[in-house]
């Protein structure tokens, strides 16, 4: 019995020499170049890296996944099988029993007009003959095991009535129900709230630990694989430049790339001397009892993003917002910059009340505010040049007659974003996410701002790109002393940024105050479980704030009852 | 690695090479690649008979006797008519090459003029919204209802009161089918300009503070006419039905104006009873071709726009001894 098991446990993936090439419009491009990994039972593989470096294309070979323009060679044994030999329909009959996944995105993973039991009996059914109310009672009984409360009611809702982290726990579910061998979780929490992320990591290590299954975590968060993982491989342009378990990964890693990677990582550390503005500085920004109520549909109230808000952002100073997705932070990022209507209270921005503003009255201020949108992709018209794109605003408040006049100063500006001008010329696709985010940072600079707003600018980026992005917001931020609102969901990138910070919870501004004081010591319970649910890149380390998370959660419960 | 190569260079290719049509040429591979060319080949065929009919044609459309005397009626294909004559003593051929010249037209006017309006239409209408938009939306739907070829007799009856000069003919067939295509496109225009107004580099130039025409026409109009082309062709071919059904139906172009597939189709009714093909058979086939490389390269266009559709060379297998890394290197160095 112990032998099996152990001859079980060398063997649940086996990747030799894998090699994937994708057929595109531009030739072929290889995607990943010989990577040979083995996961073994009961244990968690993380593979990170960044966009682009093959983590994603590797883990879904292992499901028989790729599309039809992916040519793969080399041997992925799954149990002893080759899943790239032996055929489309044994690849089928693999999946769910010997292999399942989690995806990233839980909302798109579940199909919206079947019942969660029906989708979870669907993937019992498909394997073997099994009568609807034994699968019906197996959904239930997984149901339970992954924590969802009353599952014998819940098995019969859709998956709209579940909120994003109940959603991702069915979806651990139908990977489990059939107890697999192996488990693929591709990025399992990117798309959920920190706090949210805590729990789900918590129960894959219980699938690991209970169920016994190999985990094979996808993510490029350095702190989910210090919670999670045992092992860890480093991918970079296709290959692993480093594989070593996690603690010797995090204490000594070997590889320029990994340490250049885990050197990027934002870390909650306390910043110390922050001078405080003077009582007397200029206020560019000041809200109280802000509301902003969004219109609902006929015959329903609307919804009240934001409840009674105060704040003030002085000149030169820079506000962090933080809080989880709905809390109301781009809300009144949007606010600010006129894109969103205020229905109550006061928010003055440049002298101008905003509430029931006209458009006429706000537009000769627009040159003194700046705006960084969160997605680099979306943010550029893509039939225009990146200098035409900088050179709009200059344009449109009469600075300069056309994008050739305009060219000077756009020149300037790139270099000021340290891109090289030749960069004007290119069309928005033609640059990486990092220095597009750069460029956007150029364009919102063009009018000398008062005011900058960013909205998340760093969460669509790579780690290592996000801390040169910040790095060069930091820098810019002192050289041309711009007021700012960082509006972010990491906590640790606010900390970099802000002189201040407010956290957000459901619309109420529930603290504020200097960064160390809020980070340092909360006083609100929900800071304290932003706090604690914090993952940290330090294996050790994030093994006691695991604990003390898990006391705090206990003692909120306690208090509760 | 060539292939890397070819594209990077590809992004700096001559201007005539990134046109529309030219451009899926190059990109298309197999089966996909053979449907567009026929279907170019077929429209250039027919455009260069166009352009070129006084030069091809041996008799005027309207043509009924030369320095020999009046043309013989009905007279078999061979010899000096080399296709036949009608009923009527027109020479087949003539009019056929005289007719591509008929229908080219009508489907350049109507397609220019139901692109401009159902664009403008379309794009104040999405980005605006409103109630102009209900309105519009209201009026585009309630032509929809309507059988399309009804409502083209309907205008054309209108717009010519049954006169049937050459212009006059092609302006009222052209705009009796732009009333039918205009809500096509006044639909997919609304739509993408509904869809661009939440982009964020929508949102940017309002931040930025421009004016609504600017954003509309510099950032919403340029981005939403991607899928164009596509319903351009597609709806090409069906104004050529469309002409030909109203020219069948007596509501086109007369004969003395200008020669017109449908009304010869029309006429050569009779003749099919008696066993004269030729007078039907010469005519239907142009309109059958026509329509049918048009089709081809829109159904191609719409094929090779869609990456989910289009098919590429397969990639070939490649070993890990000679290719290294740097060929990612390579790939990365382009795409940055």
């Amino acid at each position: 019995m112990t032998d099996t098991a152990h001859d079980d446990r060398l063997k649940a993936v086996d990747i030799r020499d894998l090699e994937v090439t994708f057929a595109t419009d531009g030739g072929d491009v290889p995607a990943v170049q010989g990577v040979s990994l083995e996961v073994r039972a009961g244990e968690v593989l993380a593979i990170v890296g960044e966009s682009g470096s093959g983590k994603t294309v590797t883990a879904k070979t292992i499901l028989g996944l790729l599309p039809d323009t992916a040519v793969a060679s080399g041997a992925v044994l799954l149990t002893g099988e080759d899943v790239l030999s032996v055929g489309p329909k044994r690849v089928r009959e693999l999946r769910g029993t010997d292999v399942a996944m989690v995806f990233q995105e839980p909302s798109t993973a579940l199909n919206p007009v079947y019942t969660v039991g029906w989708q979870i009996a669907e993937g019992i059914r498909a394997h073997g003959k099994v009568s609807r109310r034994e699968a019906r009672k197996r959904a239930i009984d997984i149901l339970r095991r992954v924590g969802i409360p009353d599952p014998a009611t819940r098995v019969d809702y859709y998956p709209h009535q579940f909120s994003g982290g109940q959603k991702q726990r069915v979806v651990i579910a139908m990977a489990l129900v059939l107890n697999p061998s192996v488990i693929v979780a591709d990025e399992p929490t990117t798309a959920l709230d920190v706090t949210v992320q805590a729990e789900i990591l918590d129960l894959l290590r219980r699938c690991r630990d209970e169920f016994g299954a190999a985990i094979v975590l996808i993510t490029h968060n350095m702190g989910v694989v210090a919670d999670l993982a045992d092992r860890v491989a480093v991918m970079y342009l296709g290959g692993v430049v480093e594989e070593a378990d996690a603690a010797t990964l995090f204490a000594s890693p070997q590889d320029d790339y990994t340490k250049r990677l885990l050197g990027s990582v934002p870390r909650l550390e306390a910043r110390g001397h922050q001078a405080a503005p003077a009582a007397d500085a200029e206020v560019v920004v000041r809200a109280s009892g802000l509301e902003i109520e969004y219109p609902g549909r006929l015959g329903r109230g609307g919804f009240r993003a934001v409840k009674g808000v105060d704040f003030t952002i002085a000149k030169g100073q820079v506000l962090g917002l933080v809080g989880e997705s709905g809390s109301g932070k781009t809300t009144i990022g949007r606010a600010i910059a006129g894109l969103t209507r205020v229905t109550g209270g006061s928010l003055e921005v440049l002298g101008v009340e905003m509430n029931g503003v006209r458009e006429r009255d706000f537009k000769p201020k627009r040159a003194d505010i700046g705006f960084v949108f969160q997605d680099p992709a979306s943010s550029f018209n893509p039939l225009l040049t990146i200098a035409e794109c900088v050179a709009e605003p200059l344009i449109v408040h009469g600075r300069a007659g056309d994008a050739r006049a305009a060219r000077g100063r756009v020149d300037e500006l790139l270099e000021a974003v340290q891109l090289p001008k030749a960069f004007g010329d290119r069309y928005p696709h033609e640059l990486s996410g990092g220095q597009r985010q750069r460029a956007s940072l150029a364009r919102s600079l063009a009018l000398d701002p008062t005011l900058l707003i960013a909205d998340e600018p760093t969460s669509a980026l790579d780690v290592s790109v996000q801390a040169r992005v910040l790095e060069l917001f930091a820098e810019l931020q002192k050289d041309l002393g711009f007021a700012a609102l960082f509006i972010s969901h990491d906590l640790a990138v606010v900390n970099i940024l802000a002189d201040r910070i407010g956290v957000l919870f459901h619309g109420d501004l529930v603290e504020s105050g200097p960064n160390d004081q809020v980070l340092g010591a909360p006083e609100h319970a929900y800071t304290k479980r932003l706090l604690a649910s914090l993952p940290v890149p330090d294996p050790a380390e994030q093994a006691r704030r695991r604990e003390a998370l898990a006391a705090l959660t206990r003692a909120e419960t306690n208090q509760e009852s | 690695m060539t292939n890397v190569l070819a594209a990077a260079k590809d992004k700096r290719a001559p201007w005539y090479k990134r046109l529309p049509v030219v451009a899926q040429l190059r990109r298309s591979v197999g089966l996909q690649r053979g449907m567009l060319i026929t279907g170019i080949v077929i429209c250039l065929v027919f455009i260069l008979t166009a352009i070129f009919a006084p030069l091809i044609a041996p008799f005027g459309f309207g043509q009924l006797r030369d320095d020999a005397g009046a043309f013989p009626r009905q007279a078999a294909p061979g010899g000096e008519h080399i296709w036949g004559t009608t009923v009527g003593g027109y020479d087949v051929f003539s009019r056929v090459v005289w007719g591509a010249q008929t229908a080219i037209s009508v489907v350049i006017v109507a397609v220019i003029l139901s692109v401009t309006i159902g664009v403008v239409l379309g794009l104040v209408s999405g980005y605006l919204g409103g109630w102009l938009d209900r309105v519009l939306v209201v009026i585009a739907d309630a032509v929809y209802a309507f059988p399309s070829l009804l409502l083209a007799i309907v205008v054309s009856i209108v717009i010519s009161g049954g006169q049937s000069s050459l212009l006059g003919g092609i302006v009222a067939a052209g705009i009796s089918i732009t009333v039918v295509f205009v809500p096509q496109y006044f639909r997919v225009v609304r739509a993408e300009a509904v869809r661009l107004k939440a982009e964020a580099f929508v949102e940017s130039s309002k931040v930025v503070g421009s004016s609504t025409a600017r954003i509309m026409f510099k950032h919403v109009l340029r981005n939403a006419t991607r899928s164009l082309p596509l319903i351009l062709t597609l709806n090409a071919s069906e104004a050529i039905l469309t002409l030909a059904s109203l020219g069948f139906l007596g509501f086109g172009i007369g004969p003395t104006a200008a020669a017109e597939w449908g009304y010869d189709l029309n006429r050569a009714l009779s003749d099919t009873a008696s066993g004269i093909w030729w007078t039907g058979v010469f005519p239907g086939a142009a309109i059958v071709l026509l329509v049918l490389g048009v089709t081809l390269v829109g159904e191609s266009l719409n094929d090779l726009a869609d990456p989910r559709l289009r098919t590429r060379r397969r990639a070939k297998r490649r070993t890990a001894a000679t290719t290294p890394l740097p060929a990612a290197a390579t790939t990365e160095g382009a795409g940055a």
